[in-house]
């Protein structure tokens, strides 16, 4: 789709040019150009008061789409563990399966894997695309490239689903280059469109500012990362059974061109935001690293974690793990409590969809409250302590 | 040794903000800026060259003619030299067709011995790019950088993860994308500026780089656009007042008659 | 009007490094313990400010006045204190080797100045000779190669920091300025002191003090420039600090009328920001004009400069009403914050304390009136 200005009804308002995201419209002798920074959003198209911006579909020769059927969930394991993302992958791709009509397949790489397999036919998977090798144990993009590739080529899925971890974000943009076709990152909605059954894909951008939704219309699979702690876990049903497909797996001599030496863990406390119920988030308003203590205290009490702003963390204060928003976790708990955090769109994007929203913050128009359920204007010094003993009545 | 640094000019999505009346983006004052991650990505390249000043570093961008701008601001850094991809037919690419033309660009650049780009940038964080123009160019790719060390005909470096690190063996030349933890970059400094003010930026356009122009933006774009909407607001939620200790008591009951505590 | 891709750029830089690198906490313990950290003067002369239109062959950017001001602008709007680091070896310490030192003498002290490893203080004024310069009674007595120096030098910046200092003494008493040479003194050799530290009102953190020559002996090598031509060195040093001081001044003002508006727009009485009301916003209307006036003439003096045009008088100009209007601007400014503006936790406080040395020191507002009014005249 591109973005057409007719010439013949631009007034030359200039309207078009002030709501373009990117900056791509300029006026020249009194109507609007279109530039190369246009991505065709389509946010002009609506904004022009003399519809005088058409978006255009393009011809395009299609192959034959209809070849492709069924959708795969990448079932991401580490030190022979499925990832949590993968439950939830496997419950938005069921439900995505049945809009379509097909079935629900999950693929899963690694060396002494199978018994995996299991797992994902319970958490809904119809089948099981299996490759084992030695190469496979550790995540190597070369490796899971080739061998996911290769399947999708032998078994044309019509829809691939990652999760956004570190490792679904590098397996991701190199398979679609090899597939040959497009991949929409991040995703925070999928949906199949109930007349030609394609996906739309809905994710944020311009740092959580822009929602857009995205399509693949031409080529196959239609492929997202989907961000972990955003789609609904997928039920368990012990016992449930599917068909496991082994892949053939054969790597020639120069086709893994890395080496995995050492894999370390972090030796701190592990953070684990997306399944926390409870958590405690500090930000500036903190005014020192120490803030994180008193957060402790709270959070120890109400059975929950803490957790940081970007800003906070930038400010060397908290470690990355404990970032929460656009460029760190998504989370969803009952309550979070967001202490000295103006509400950054940034830091927004990444809590708002939780359950209940509790904002303390001295700026009484700091935008968090924009997004909180119970606001408090107060220093966090006075209310934390005074919310810690109300709850020990 | 030559490295090439893929770069991106960016508006400071920091400075976005949303208009509470009409819900559309206000783009006003926004400043472009080179996207944060790639600096990170260049100041990596930079200190390689610092510990062995044979080194050549070469700035590579895509955009538009503005985005010179930009890649003064990486020679004043201390890049040598800057190649901008500039053409009407590349708009509207999307990552798939952006890293079509970046390779393109690499190559008729002459390739390199290693290339970074950052992790991703702030206006789209798809982090795709870097891994697709290596997918492109044939060469091994390591993403989330965050330590490198140089050896002869191979890297090893850190590889970030969720719960701490990988170290990883890859041959060069590869792609290597970079993470805020690998480094700051350094300050552009004065006389780095009169320098790059002195320097030509090389404009390229779809012809200069052999591409056709179906294999180029928009055309060349598997995803696109459906439409564009900017989250609707949550509500507003209920202010509590009186003193410190009437506002939590008020809360404590309110979490405690809906059974959250 | 007055400036190119590069002069933005350099604005950018000196504003990102202002922002990033001179922060609340910095700037409190800066005024707490009156030292300037060294690290962030090691990180200034990375960036390059501290030998902008020193030729890069010793060592400085090759930059133009232009790019100075900006710089100095940028630095000052957050930390007057700090723009006084930058002015320093630009011009007071850097001025008198560009202007008259040998080559020999330029490579072993200009480039470790400029290169931030050194530094150097200008010593000029005394306790009987200010604006007065030819009134000095600082002594240098030719023996053998060698002079010897006997004298006071009062208010000299920098001075308990400094590893040299260019004296200005006279070498022949009977003949008023033309009597007046400079010297390179090491601040360690024999004879050499620092008075007490002056307990100054505003930009605190940089030492300021006087120095006592009790039989100083200096190697006529050191001599800087012609004997009898110190004071032509002196007076073209400072025409240049007359502009970093026109630039420090418009950056102090854009300090205060940011944080001015800000607090018009944020503190509410009698159920309104108190930006709704004329009073207020009347002042604000007239602190940015005055600071606009303002900066276009320092600009344009930092324009005909590099255009090798006649920029004295302009200079004079620039510093005369910059530093008058920044100080008008500062007080307008703790006027607005009303009470809190006379307390420290407001940055304004501390605004309107650094810029009132800004129409005293470098030719105060009246020697700047003379020099105008001189030119004027003249015919």
């Amino acid at each position: 789709m591109a973005v057409n200005i007719v010439k013949e009804k631009c007034r030359g308002c200039s309207i078009c040019v002030k709501n373009c995201p990117f900056e791509a419209i300029t006026m020249e002798n009194k109507l609007a150009v279109i530039g190369s920074a246009c991505t065709g959003c389509g946010v002009c198209v609506d904004k022009c008061p003399f519809k005088a911006i058409e978006k255009t579909e393009q011809e395009k020769k299609t192959e034959d789409l209809s070849r492709y059927q069924g959708v795969w969930v990448f079932a991401e394991q580490r030190e022979g563990k499925i990832m949590p993302v993968v439950a939830e992958l496997l419950g938005e791709g069921r439900r995505l399966a049945n809009e379509v009509g097909c079935e629900l397949c999950a693929v899963l790489c690694g060396f002494g894997v199978e018994a995996l397999a299991e797992e994902l036919f319970a958490f809904g998977a119809d089948k099981v695309y299996l490759a084992e090798h030695r190469e496979l144990e550790n995540y190597r993009t070369d490796a899971y490239t080739k061998v996911i590739n290769d399947a999708i080529e032998a078994y044309r899925p019509e829809i691939v689903l990652l999760g956004a971890t570190h490792i679904g974000r590098d397996l991701g943009p190199c398979l679609a280059v090899k597939a040959g076709t497009g991949l929409t990152a991040d995703c925070t909605r999928l949906e199949i469109d109930p007349e030609d059954k394609k996906l739309r894909q809905t994710r944020p951008a311009f740092g959580g500012n822009l929602m857009a939704t995205i399509i693949c219309p031409n080529h196959r699979p239609q492929m997202s990362t989907v961000r972990p702690g955003v789609m609904k876990k997928a039920p368990y049903e012990k016992g449930r059974r599917g068909e496991v497909i082994r892949l053939e797996v054969n790597f020639r001599e120069g086709d893994i061109r890395t080496r995995v030496l050492e894999t370390v863990k972090n030796i701190k406390e592990r953070v684990s935001l997306t399944d926390a119920e409870i958590i405690v988030s500090g930000g500036m308003g903190l005014g020192k690293p120490e803030g994180f203590e008193l957060l402790k205290l709270l959070a120890d009490k109400l059975g929950g974690i803490i957790a940081a702003s970007r800003a906070a963390v930038d400010a060397g204060w908290i470690d990355h793990a404990y970032q929460v928003g656009q460029t760190g976790t998504t989370v969803k708990p009952k309550i979070y409590i967001a202490c000295g955090i103006s509400g950054a769109i940034q830091h927004v994007a990444g809590m708002q969809d939780s359950e209940r929203i509790i904002a303390i913050n001295t700026n009484e128009n700091a935008p968090i409250f924009e997004v909180a359920d119970y606001g408090i204007v107060g220093d966090l010094y006075q209310v934390i302590p005074a919310l810690i003993e109300e709850l020990d009545k | 040794m030559k490295i090439i640094v893929c770069v991106k000019q960016v508006p400071d999505t920091n400075e976005v903000r949303i208009d509470p009346v009409k819900g559309t983006l206000i783009r006003d004052g926004v400043p472009s800026i080179l996207n944060p991650d790639d600096g990170n990505a260049l100041e990596a390249a930079l200190q390689i060259k610092d510990a062995d000043p044979d080194t050549e570093v070469a700035v590579l961008t895509m955009g538009p003619p503005q985005a010179a701008h930009m890649l003064r601001e990486c020679l004043a850094m201390g890049a040598d030299t800057a190649y901008l991809l500039s053409d009407r037919v590349f708009g509207g690419a999307d990552t798939c067709a952006t890293s079509t033309t970046l390779a393109a660009g690499i190559r008729k650049a002459g390739g390199a011995d290693l290339i970074f780009a950052g992790r991703q940038a702030i206006d789209g964080d798809t982090a795709q790019v870097g891994p697709q123009v290596a997918q492109r160019l044939g060469i091994p790719v390591v993403t989330y950088v965050q330590k490198i060390h140089l050896e002869k005909g191979k890297a090893v470096v850190q590889r970030q993860l969720e719960d701490g690190y990988e170290v990883i063996e890859v041959e060069t030349p590869c792609l290597l994308t970079a993470v805020k933890e690998l480094n700051s970059p350094r300050y552009m400094s004065v006389g780095g500026i009169v320098d790059a003010c002195g320097k030509e930026i090389t404009v390229w356009d779809h012809n200069a780089v052999g591409l056709d122009p179906s294999d180029c933006g928009l055309n060349a774009s598997p995803t696109q656009v459906f439409r564009s909407f900017t989250p609707p607001p949550k509500g507003k939620g209920e202010m509590l007042g009186g003193n410190v200790q009437e506002m939590c008591s008020t809360l404590v009951s309110r979490l405690r008659e809906k059974h959250y505590i | 009007m007055y400036f190119t891709e590069q002069h933005e750029l350099v604005r950018k830089l000196a504003g990102d490094f202002a922002e990033k690198e001179l922060t609340k906490e910095i700037l409190d313990q800066v005024e707490e313990t009156e030292t300037f950290p060294e690290e962030i003067l090691g990180k200034m002369a990375n960036a390059g400010f501290v030998g902008i239109k020193v030729p890069k062959e010793y060592g400085g950017q090759g930059a133009d006045a232009r790019s100075y001001v900006l710089v100095m602008e940028e630095i000052a709007r957050v930390s007057g204190v700090a723009s006084i680091y930058v002015s320093s070896p630009n011009s007071l310490s850097g001025g008198p080797f560009l202007l008259s030192g040998t080559e020999e003498q330029k490579k072993k002290y200009l480039t470790p100045v400029v290169r931030g490893e050194k530094k150097v203080c200008f010593a000029l004024t005394e306790p009987g000779a200010g604006s007065d310069a030819g009134g000095m009674t600082t002594a240098a007595e030719k023996d053998g190669d060698d002079y010897i120096l006997n004298g006071r030098k009062t208010f000299i910046t920098m001075a308990p920091l400094a590893d040299w200092a260019v004296v200005y003494a006279k070498t022949d008493r009977t003949k008023g300025t033309k009597g007046i040479s400079a010297f390179v003194v090491d601040m360690k050799l024999p004879g050499v002191s620092c008075g007490k530290p002056e307990n100054k009102m505003g930009v605190i953190g940089c030492a300021t003090s006087d120095i006592i020559l009790d039989n100083v002996r200096v190697s006529g090598e050191d001599m800087l420039g012609e004997e009898g031509k110190g004071f032509i060195n002196a007076m073209k040093t400072l025409d240049t600090g007359r502009l970093g001081v026109a630039a420090q001044s418009i950056g102090v003002a854009r300090g205060a009328l940011d944080e001015a508006i800000r607090y018009a727009k944020e503190r509410k009485q009698f159920g309104r920001r108190i930006a709704d009301f004329q009073a207020i916003s009347f002042m604000i209307a007239d602190m940015a004009t005055k600071l606009e006036a303002a900066k276009n003439m320092v600009y344009k003096a930092a324009y005909l400069m590099d255009t090798h045009q006649d920029a004295s008088m302009a200079a004079s100009m620039a510093k005369y009403y910059a530093s008058e209007v920044c100080n008008e601007i500062a007080a307008k400014a703790v006027q607005i914050h009303g009470g809190y503006g006379f307390i420290k936790d407001y940055k304004v406080e501390r605004m309107y304390r650094d810029c009132r040395v800004f129409t005293i020191y470098e030719g105060t507002s009246q020697v700047q009136q003379m020099v105008i009014a001189g030119k004027l005249l003249k015919k």
